[in-house]
């Protein structure tokens, strides 16, 4: 088969992080490709090399066979390349025609209804559905996405790059979206799909190609492959990290999570009837592609977001598991405190949720307690030294206790968030992505005071990424797709493959695991 | 191949943080530069002596005992909305509409005055109008911030327009208030009801002494109390806030009635203790100038009495300077100007640093 784009050799580093390693990839005419990898695995980041958004610093990029250079969006338009970002590029207060026009070549005369009636031509070739006199902040999401792909088209491309497009759309919507493409292949065009779900993968396109850890790892005929030959490529094999990880002792139930469910602001079910059981003395990990409900869950948890009524979350003071439950739904972070349920939360959001990054190690540490002050003043000696101590205990590296933690490297702002968390001497500690950016030796320093706390007791819940880590570290592991929970193994038992599946192929309704 | 790409001549990037005598360093520098380019534009322009023109300007401010008190009679007005500023623009509430909380006090303080005046004795007069301005002007900070809380409207517009609906007010009390006269004139002139006595020998010790409390009391209240702390954090983030379980529209409007009752307060100092009358031009740009004064003292009320002192003394020294040398206002105030001009830009070289391309690089980094 002809190759539309040939990459070869291509390279690309942010700093220390390599994105793409020796990447070499070809994308044939007319056939309908998916790029398939975990989070962080480089697929975003390759394709924007094509789109003109990045500019390899190694290898080089083929276009039907010439070498090109495409250094902006503009460049990849006149190529005949166009993509569809995860996150939309279009002016809320413009029309939809509007936004077609917006950016075409100046010379052409801006001529609003011959713009529209070209555009109309290309949604009856496609059977697009588009009200062109709609404004774009009234659009659903699945409006806007289409919008996006008659911008392209309409700027004539044959080679056209879809970031995550199901990502935000209903399964209907899918299906519309998966019939539009289908056009798109028997009109000749080359369609490129970023996507983490396998299912989809496997419904829609003619070729995979898999990318882990920045690097190329093969290609299948859709034909070919199944579910599990596609995780195990994603996934890899298992890596041994030798984080420590004590038997369980003691576990007393802590937190009951009941038929939690979370609705967007957008309308969107992001978590769907959530149920599990958190217990003292053990880590429990939680997996899945982010934005499959992770975040909402755990805000929900700590009283950050609402939730849908009939959703409960029970925490457990007592040793003996039973007792007084108190009820965490329905209450604020302040009112969860005062209630005396003793919940700590890292979130991902270190620096825009978790810290104040203009103020310094001991401001940070009042955070969650400055309001026990005398009167109206607030205390600043207990935070000082509490400072202090988290600054010697986990060898915080900042100039000064006083100096700003935003100025400080991202490993310490984390330390100084975990410290601060740990030292409220919480009986569920939950983190989000912990250990993102964090060099080897923060990561693992991470890893002690984690387990650490479960050998105190304390119900951890380690919301992760990296596989290895979640396997090696948790005791079990929630898997969460699609906002619900699909499946929670033991995991000592279970292998890369098992999480690997769980995350990326929702299972059947009444299909049970373990 | 891919070529690299090339370093761009000149980039500017930003400091982590100055060191002290850097920062004066490069202030003093900024003056002197200042006076250099000035005394071009002085010789070269309307051909007098820099010299002369420097030392006039100095008695602006400094050349009488009453020019002196007129001075800091204006600077602790300036000072004053500075302060009520400090705790909006610290939480990131861009209130604009001092002008309007000013006017707005004094309004209902010279309303007070004249219809309250007589029927009631002093003891009573005074805290009345205290509490009445405070309230006012605490109600018209609130109001956009009611607004914003709830349903997040733009502040910036928002307090803006107040002012506009303020100054209509205070137009049209005016003219109910001069009834047949051509103006207003000082209110309660026979009986000086409501006026503020001399205190310790000055007219304007009353108003001196609340400012000096008032900037006292607002750098401990945003430094060491639990609302001091909020406003840093929900200035910070509102992410971060909710968190921390602050709750944010509590918050937003707290801090928007303290800031509007102080500018209320402003608006009575202005008319007992300095105008004895009320216009629309009671405030007279002092709200909006008043925002330079908190933004480039960060906060720090202290620093901002520094910058509150600084424009005043530019403020009086170009109105010397065209009334001695028989210059017209223009020619004065872009003398002050381009004083103003290089202390503010000397900001940009406490801030950022600029990286030249360096020559001895062969390959051109990308980042």
């Amino acid at each position: 088969m002809e190759s539309a784009i040939s990459l070869k050799h291509v390279t690309k580093t942010f700093g220390p992080v390599v994105a793409n390693k020796d990447v070499s990839l070809d994308i044939y005419k007319g056939e309908i490709l998916s790029l398939l990898g975990e989070n962080g695995s480089g697929k975003t980041t390759l394709l924007n090399m094509i789109a003109g958004i990045y500019y390899p610093d190694a290898g080089e990029v083929l276009v039907n066979g010439k070498p090109v250079e495409i250094r902006s969006p503009k460049d990849a338009f006149n190529l005949g390349i166009g993509m569809i970002h995860q996150h939309f590029k279009l002016v809320d207060v413009f029309t939809a025609t509007e936004n077609i026009a917006l950016g075409l070549d100046s010379k052409e005369k801006f001529d609003l209804k011959a713009v529209r009636k070209k555009a109309q031509e290309i949604c009856d070739k496609y059977h697009f559905e588009m009200d062109f006199n709609q404004k774009v902040y009234s659009m659903s999401v699945s409006q806007k996405q289409t919008l996006e792909i008659i911008k392209v088209l309409y700027r004539g491309v044959d080679i056209l790059i879809l970031d995550e497009p199901t990502a935000v759309l209903t399964p209907q919507e899918t299906e519309k979206l998966f019939a539009v493409i289908r056009n798109m292949k028997a009109d000749g065009k080359s369609v490129v799909i970023i996507t983490h779900k396998l299912h989809e993968v496997l419904e829609i396109s003619d070729r995979v190609s898999i990318l882990r850890k920045g690097e190329y790892i093969g290609s299948v005929d859709t034909k070919d492959a199944d579910e599990s030959i596609l995780t195990e490529m994603m996934v890899g094999k298992k890596v041994e990290l030798n984080i420590d990880r004590p038997e369980p002792k003691d576990t007393i139930k802590r937190l009951e999570v009941k038929n939690l469910s979370v609705v967007s602001a957008e309308g969107v079910e992001v978590l769907h009837d959530v149920n599990f059981d958190a217990f003292g003395g053990e880590i429990l990990g939680i997996a899945g592609v982010s934005g499959n409900g992770q975040k909402e869950l755990l805000e929900a948890i700590a009283g950050l977001q609402p939730v849908v009524q009939g959703g409960s979350v029970k925490y457990y003071n007592s040793d003996d598991g039973k007792g007084d439950a108190m009820e965490v739904i329905g209450k604020n972070p302040r009112i969860i405190r005062r209630a005396g349920i003793h919940m700590s939360f890292v979130p991902e959001d270190r620096l825009g949720m978790g810290l104040v990054g203009s103020m310094g190690m001991t401001g940070n540490m009042m955070l969650k307690d400055y309001e026990t002050g005398k009167w109206f003043l607030t205390d600043r000696k207990r935070p000082k030294n509490l400072a202090e101590q988290i600054k010697d205990e986990l060898a915080v590296v900042t100039p000064s206790i006083n100096t700003p933690v935003s100025r400080l490297s991202g490993g310490n702002v984390q330390k100084v968030l975990v410290g601060r968390e740990i030292a409220a001497a919480p009986m569920v500690l939950m983190t989000a992505y912990a250990v993102r950016g964090l060099d080897i030796n923060t990561s693992y320093t991470i890893y002690d005071l984690l387990n650490q706390q479960k050998k105190k007791g304390v119900a951890v819940i380690y919301v992760g990424e990296d596989l290895d880590v979640l396997l090696a570290l948790s005791d079990r592991i929630l898997v969460l797709c699609g906002g619900r929970v699909n499946g929670i193994v033991d995991a000592r038992k279970t292998n890369k493959e098992e999480v690997g599946l769980l995350m990326t192929k929702l299972r059947k309704e009444g299909e049970k695991s373990e | 191949m891919s070529k690299p790409v090339k370093e761009p001549f000149l980039r500017i990037v930003k400091r982590d943080s100055a060191s002290v005598p850097r920062k004066i360093l490069v202030r003093l520098l900024a003056i002197v530069f200042a006076l250099v380019l000035d005394a071009l534009f002085i010789y070269f322009v309307t051909g007098l002596n820099p010299l002369s023109v420097y030392v006039v300007m100095f008695q602006g401010t400094f050349g009488t005992a009453t020019r002196f008190s007129w001075a800091v009679r204006d600077l602790v007005t300036l000072l004053c909305i500075g302060i009520a500023l400090a705790p909006a623009f610290k939480m990131k509430f861009w209130n604009i509409g001092a002008e309007g909380q000013v006017l707005m006090g004094a309004l209902v303080t010279a309303l007070i005055m004249v219809y309250m005046g007589r029927k009631v004795p002093s003891a009573v007069l005074f805290p009345l109008m205290i509490v009445s301005s405070v309230a006012v002007g605490a109600i018209w900070g609130l109001i956009p911030a009611y607004f914003k809380a709830k349903w997040k409207t733009n502040e910036t517009l928002f307090t803006l327009m107040m002012n506009y609906i303020a100054t209509s007010f205070v137009a049209c009390a005016v003219n109910i208030m001069r009834g047949q006269a051509s103006s207003l004139g000082k209110l309660n002139m026979g009986n000086k009801i409501g006026w503020f006595p001399k205190f310790l020998g000055q007219r304007y010790n009353i108003n001196i002494l609340v400012v000096v409390i008032l900037t006292f009391a607002m750098f401990f209240y945003l430094k060491y109390t639990k609302h001091g702390y909020e406003i840093t954090v929900v200035g910070e983030s509102e992410n971060t806030a909710r968190y921390a379980g602050i709750n944010v529209s509590k918050v937003i409007i707290r801090t928007m009635a303290i800031s509007g009752a102080i500018c209320g307060l402003c608006g009575l100092l202005i008319v007992c203790g300095r105008d004895q009358t009320i216009s629309v031009n009671t405030a007279g740009g002092k709200g909006f100038t008043a925002i330079i004064v908190a933004w480039l003292a960060k906060f720090n009320t202290f620093t901002m009495a520094l910058i509150a002192f600084l424009l005043i003394f530019l403020e009086k020294g170009a109105g010397e300077i065209a009334s001695a040398y028989g210059l017209n206002d223009f020619a004065s105030s872009i003398i002050t100007g381009i004083i103003l001009f290089c202390i503010l830009g000397s900001e940009f070289f406490i801030n950022f640093k600029m990286i030249f391309r360096t020559k001895a690089k062969k390959e051109g980094g990308n980042e």
